[in-house]
């Protein structure tokens, strides 16, 4: 409960800092300080030391799993403020309000790691997209950046009804918002055998589909290229990360008990979707120009790989995408990061970036490795953990091939930007470069090495 | 009446509803088609909640069941207010810099 009460409340507190003072540096130290304390308050929590106890009439249910999530998201957040916090204030000056946004899409992803039915997921889905789409809009005289919010709007409310109505037919079937209703046939009063009605399957499907588009798999991909490359680069790093991490957080509970209700089909509905989803992200994303269209379609790609925990269902899924979260994090905040301090983001624009930046390119390396999924660095084990709890679970051996073949091709477009960086001349634009952004992303480096060597070192924490 | 009029009443208003955003390219006229998808939802939930209300009382006379069916809607008047009010914002941003509405404008940013 902390989370959800911390972050609503601190997000009021950054409305009001932008009131009593202009400063930009001074809303940011309040942002990193407001993030720093709904992170101990969410860890105290965790321990049970500290707790708001409310009562929530059985809406919301708050597990380790759920906080520890909360964790994460929080860290990562404070990371990407601290990284990227100085790009966010060249947004106009509105700068506190972006943050307030920031602290209610937090809200959300806290309401969406602990909701205990429909009610509360509609609620936590909607408390994270509609921030969001205010954000994709931020810088108000681009029109690319208009473009991106109002198809992202328009899309996300449309994806929305879906979800409504999946979740209406629902209870038309069973009659409660409950999580049981998306996983175990209804049983007619009458009849002693369990069977699924029509209106259970229609709307099972109906919020399987909505919650697809919102952590964008295929075939319910097409608004993240266009959303991701036109929205400010510090928000795509931002929506790219958070806020799909806790889209997958809030799939994978509400499936989590899922095989009853469609039986076989599930599987075999699941699988096609994955492989649709790392078909589309890593064909697509080899023949982009712009690094930043490039990292949207490696992220549907990515996504591809977070459905394998879904599919497995299982404690080494549950270990995986935790892995995976904080693998992606850390290598999207960091690569981002980067990118925006290079002026031209296609791959020419980066070409001889170790000769004039070699700590940059250093860490943009290190961050691409573990995007590719190289050993040691994050994101080998992030994958092998999805790729084994498939195995785990008896999944087919043809499924985890293809994950591996296309996870083969992805390092092709991560190799493209080292290629350009250290086998190409030129010289890049970029931006001024303090020494403490520097030391930051040398951190994050050791963050990657640190957690594809010890990838206990994460898990230990989980089971404290 | 029966639930079946309700429901194929709230299928056609959301089919129409789909319909109108997948073909229409006024933003203003999606966003209503939208609204209206919205809206089926809402009356097809009071007649769920409704039916569900009218089974339990058969057996027991004071139960309270179908009611969160109703509490749900009161929700999603509320966020579908919360998303008109950012959704028209979004608009009338777009139309400042381009002075139209039209959402083929969109297949801009794809080059």
């Amino acid at each position: 409960m902390n989370a959800i009460i911390f972050s609503a409340i601190m997000g009021v507190v950054m409305m009001f800092t932008g009131i009593f003072t202009n400063k930009k540096p001074v809303i940011t130290l309040t942002a990193i300080v407001a993030l720093v304390i709904l992170l101990v308050a969410n860890i105290l929590n965790s321990y049970g030391i500290f707790s708001i106890q409310v009562d929530t009439k059985d809406l919301l249910h708050f597990n380790k799993m759920g906080m520890f999530f909360n964790t994460l998201m929080i860290a990562g957040t404070l990371l990407f403020v601290l990284l990227s916090g100085s790009e966010l204030e060249k947004l106009g000056n509105k700068t506190a309000d972006f943050y307030a946004l920031i602290f209610f899409v937090l809200c959300g992803t806290a309401i969406l790691t602990s909701f205990n039915g429909m009610l509360m997921l509609f609620l936590g889905i909607e408390i994270l997209s509609i921030p969001l789409y205010i954000l994709t809009g931020s810088d108000k005289k681009n029109l690319k950046s208009n473009e991106a919010s109002l198809k992202y709007f328009l899309m996300g409310s449309f994806t929305t009804g879906i979800m409504l109505m999946g979740i209406v037919l629902l209870y038309g079937a069973t009659g409660s918002f409950g999580m049981a209703g998306v996983s175990n046939p209804a049983t007619p009063p009458s009849a002693g055998v369990q069977t699924a009605s029509f209106l259970q399957v229609a709307g099972m499907l109906l919020l399987f589909a909505a919650m697809s588009f919102k952590v964008s798999a295929a075939p319910f991909h097409f608004w993240t290229p266009d959303v991701y490359d036109g929205a400010p680069s510090v928000f795509t790093s931002f929506m790219s990360t958070i806020v799909k991490a806790a889209g997958f957080f809030a799939f994978i509970k509400l499936f989590a008990s899922n095989t009853s209700l469609l039986g076989p089909t599930w599987s075999i509905i699941l699988s096609f979707v994955i492989v649709a989803t790392l078909f589309a992200g890593n064909i697509t994303a080899i023949f982009q120009r712009s690094i930043k269209r490039m990292l949207a379609y490696s992220s549907i790609a990515q996504a591809g790989f977070m459905l394998f925990a879904l599919y497995s269902n299982n404690d080494l899924g549950t270990e995986g995408i935790i892995l995976y979260t904080v693998a992606y994090c850390l290598a999207t905040i960091g690569f981002f990061a980067i990118l925006m301090k290079v002026k031209d983001y296609t791959f020419d624009g980066f070409n001889g970036l170790a000769s004039t930046q070699p700590v940059l390119a250093f860490v943009a390396t290190i961050c691409l490795l573990s995007l590719a999924g190289i050993p040691l660095t994050a994101g080998f084990f992030a994958k092998y953990f999805m790729l084994a709890s498939v195995v785990k679970a008896g999944g087919p051996i043809w499924l985890v091939i293809v994950a591996v073949l296309f996870a083969a091709m992805s390092a092709y477009y991560y190799f493209k930007v080292i290629q350009a960086m250290y086998f190409k001349e030129g010289q890049p634009e970029t931006a001024e470069i303090g020494q403490g952004f520097k030391f930051g992303l040398l951190l994050v480096a050791v963050a990657i090495v640190l957690v594809g060597v010890l990838p206990s070192l994460v898990l230990n924490c989980f089971y404290f | 009446m029966p639930i079946q009029y309700y429901i194929y009443f709230s299928l056609a208003l959301f089919s129409i509803g789909i319909i109108g955003v997948l073909t229409r390219r006024n933003a203003i006229i999606v966003f209503m088609c939208i609204e209206l998808m919205l809206n089926a939802v809402n009356l097809l939930l009071v007649a769920f909640s409704k039916m569900h209300h009218g089974i339990a009382t058969t057996n027991n006379a004071v139960s309270t069941a179908g009611v969160e069916g109703q509490l749900f809607v009161f929700f999603i008047m509320v966020v579908a207010a919360a998303e008109v009010s950012v959704g028209l914002a979004i608009i009338v941003m777009l139309y400042r810099n381009t002075h139209s509405v039209d959402i083929n404008f969109l297949n801009r940013l794809k080059n």
